[in-house]
């Protein structure tokens, strides 16, 4: 199920503005990954190459290689759709479909897929919202519109709307960034507990956040104002918040930022 | 800390006044117009006057109808509003989610707000010269309706792109993340996330036209008998009945004007409620 994604030499552009370059990565399977950094530093870009939404930006383009398992995501014949029916995302504010109830959010990737069948979507959909530890709030409640949740819940719905796909990947940009913290330690124990069957890749300001969900953490950061963002150095979560190999991570990690 | 200063109370109540006031002047018509059409417009709400037509009735006569009036108005803007409506929402379609920036984008953009400027008379003027002399199919309800659709597209693209506008980016990224193909994105998230306000716009393009007289006096003509085949042949319609019968020097005809203004009116109204009651029914998911 969950799959490698190797990074190699990847560059992305908004029209003529370089947003990021010379990334070269590998994201284990069955690991959370976090991408820390200041704010502008390309991490949200990377994670929108990595399901091929950050081409939706009119005049954005990529260049460079990215590879799930074998298969290269930019290859000429690969159809984007297929790729984010593979390698999910959860948004920094929670986005659930206003005209559709609880039920039909999670449904909404099968059904616009085309699964019909009335037992086999209520197993799908109970099983999401399990992973997504929301079932048990919303049993009673699955006609319901799922904006009338709560932001956490809401967000914990668009967890489980991404995972009723069964994709091999899930990115979350900033997950949490919209919750207070209650909410956000539910998430943060969602994404421990879907570690075992997903690779997971999360954007995040919070650098509490990053030691502790995250097994692995990228560090970003601009080489000067206007400049591209690169990766610094990208380690065991442990090694970049006890020890990191360069002077800025060490900074930034700090609050010596800047 | 003192109290509000008497400056400002005094201002407030200023204000607060005027926009009083602003409202009044501006709710005053609508109310004397209302009031106006149902005052004289029941002396003939009757039953005769929505079964009946023109024919053989007499210049004096007390009875005489609407009935082939309303029949056609409904058939012109039916078949108006079946030409304009596909047209008008899959342009609106095309300039948010596909070409809004590319050159034809542009161009189609340019020449909706060039439509939406066209007088009406000029629409009927040219279906009159193109379809009813020019290739010979001579007056009908069909032609009307041509002329009508040429009004109303513009309106139901320009209404239908401010609602799909209105649709925030990230369910369109939502949809698109979980790997459902931009048309169903469009058809299954978009188009019904702005439904409410996209038939709104729709019936509001709708009531626009049922008013409209000069195009339909150049290409539907007028008719006193019920001519219900919109396809072949002068109908008429109730903007042009109300233009015609006001027009007479006699009081029957002057009563008649008024009850097919009611009439309008409330055919307005009524489709105002429908789409009302579709939003209602359609606004957020409810529990079912």
């Amino acid at each position: 199920m969950a799959k490698r994604i190797e990074v190699s030499g990847l560059a992305a552009y908004y029209g003529k503005t370089r947003a990021i370059e010379d990334i070269s990565m590998t994201i284990e399977p069955r690991q959370v990954t976090a991408f820390i950094g200041p704010s502008g530093c390309g991490k949200s870009t990377l994670l929108r190459t990595l399901n091929r939404m950050h081409e939706l930006t009119p005049g954005a383009r990529v260049e460079g290689k990215v590879l799930l398992d074998d298969d290269d995501l930019y290859g000429t014949d690969v159809d984007p759709v297929v790729v984010r029916r593979n390698i999910g995302m959860v948004f920094q504010r929670p986005n659930p479909f206003p005209t559709m109830s609880i039920f039909d959010n999670v449904a909404a990737g099968l059904k616009l897929n085309g699964v019909r069948r009335k037992a086999q979507l209520a197993e799908i959909v109970e099983k999401s919202l399990r992973g997504a530890n929301l079932w048990n709030e919303v049993k009673d409640r699955l006609s319901r519109p799922g904006a009338g949740l709560s932001g956490g819940q809401q967000q914990r719905l668009c967890i489980a709307r991404a995972i009723a796909v069964e994709p091999q990947v899930l990115l979350m940009d900033e997950p949490c960034s919209a919750l207070d913290p209650i909410s956000t330690l539910a998430i943060e124990d969602l994404i421990a507990s879907l570690k075992g069957r997903y690779t997971i890749v999360i954007v995040t300001h919070n650098m509490q956040q990053a030691a502790r969900v995250s097994d692995t953490t990228g560090f970003f950061n601009l080489a000067a104002q206007g400049q591209p963002g690169r990766l610094v150095e990208m380690d065991d979560t442990n090694k970049i918040f006890t020890n990191p190999a360069e002077k800025s991570t060490e900074d930034y990690i700090t609050g010596r930022f800047g | 800390m003192t109290g509000i200063s008497f400056a400002r109370k005094l201002k407030d109540r200023l204000v607060f006044g005027l926009v009083c006031l602003a409202f009044i002047v501006a709710v005053a018509p609508l109310v004397s117009v209302l009031w106006m059409l149902v005052k004289n417009g029941m002396k003939r709400f009757d039953m005769n006057f929505f079964t009946h037509s023109m024919r053989n009735v007499g210049p004096l006569d007390n009875n005489g109808g609407a009935y082939h009036a309303l029949l056609g108005t409904v058939e012109q803007v039916g078949i108006a509003a079946v030409i304009a409506i596909p047209i008008g929402l899959l342009t609106a379609v095309y300039l948010i989610e596909y070409g809004g920036n590319r050159r034809l984008g542009r161009v189609i953009s340019f020449f909706v707000d060039v439509m939406t400027g066209v007088p009406s008379i000029v629409a009927g003027l040219f279906v009159l010269a193109f379809w009813v002399l020019g290739l010979g199919m001579g007056f009908s309800g069909f032609a009307g309706a041509m002329a009508l659709s040429i009004l109303m597209m513009p309106v139901v693209v320009r209404s239908a792109e401010e609602m799909l506008k209105l649709v925030p980016d990230e369910l369109r990224e939502a949809s698109l993340a979980l790997g459902v193909p931009k048309w169903r994105t469009i058809i299954s998230v978009v188009l019904p996330t702005a439904f409410t306000g996209i038939i709104t716009g729709i019936v509001l393009a709708i009531a626009r036209v049922m008013g409209e007289t000069a195009p339909l006096l150049l290409t539907v003509f007028g008719l006193d008998s019920i001519n219900p085949n919109a396809f072949n042949g002068p109908q008429e319609s109730l903007p042009l009945y109300i233009f015609q019968q006001a027009g007479m020097p006699n009081q029957p005809a002057i009563d008649r004007a008024w009850t097919a203004a009611l009439a309008l009116i409330l055919i307005i109204m009524v489709l105002n409620l429908v789409a009302r009651l579709l939003g209602w029914w359609r606004a957020p998911a409810k529990s079912r």
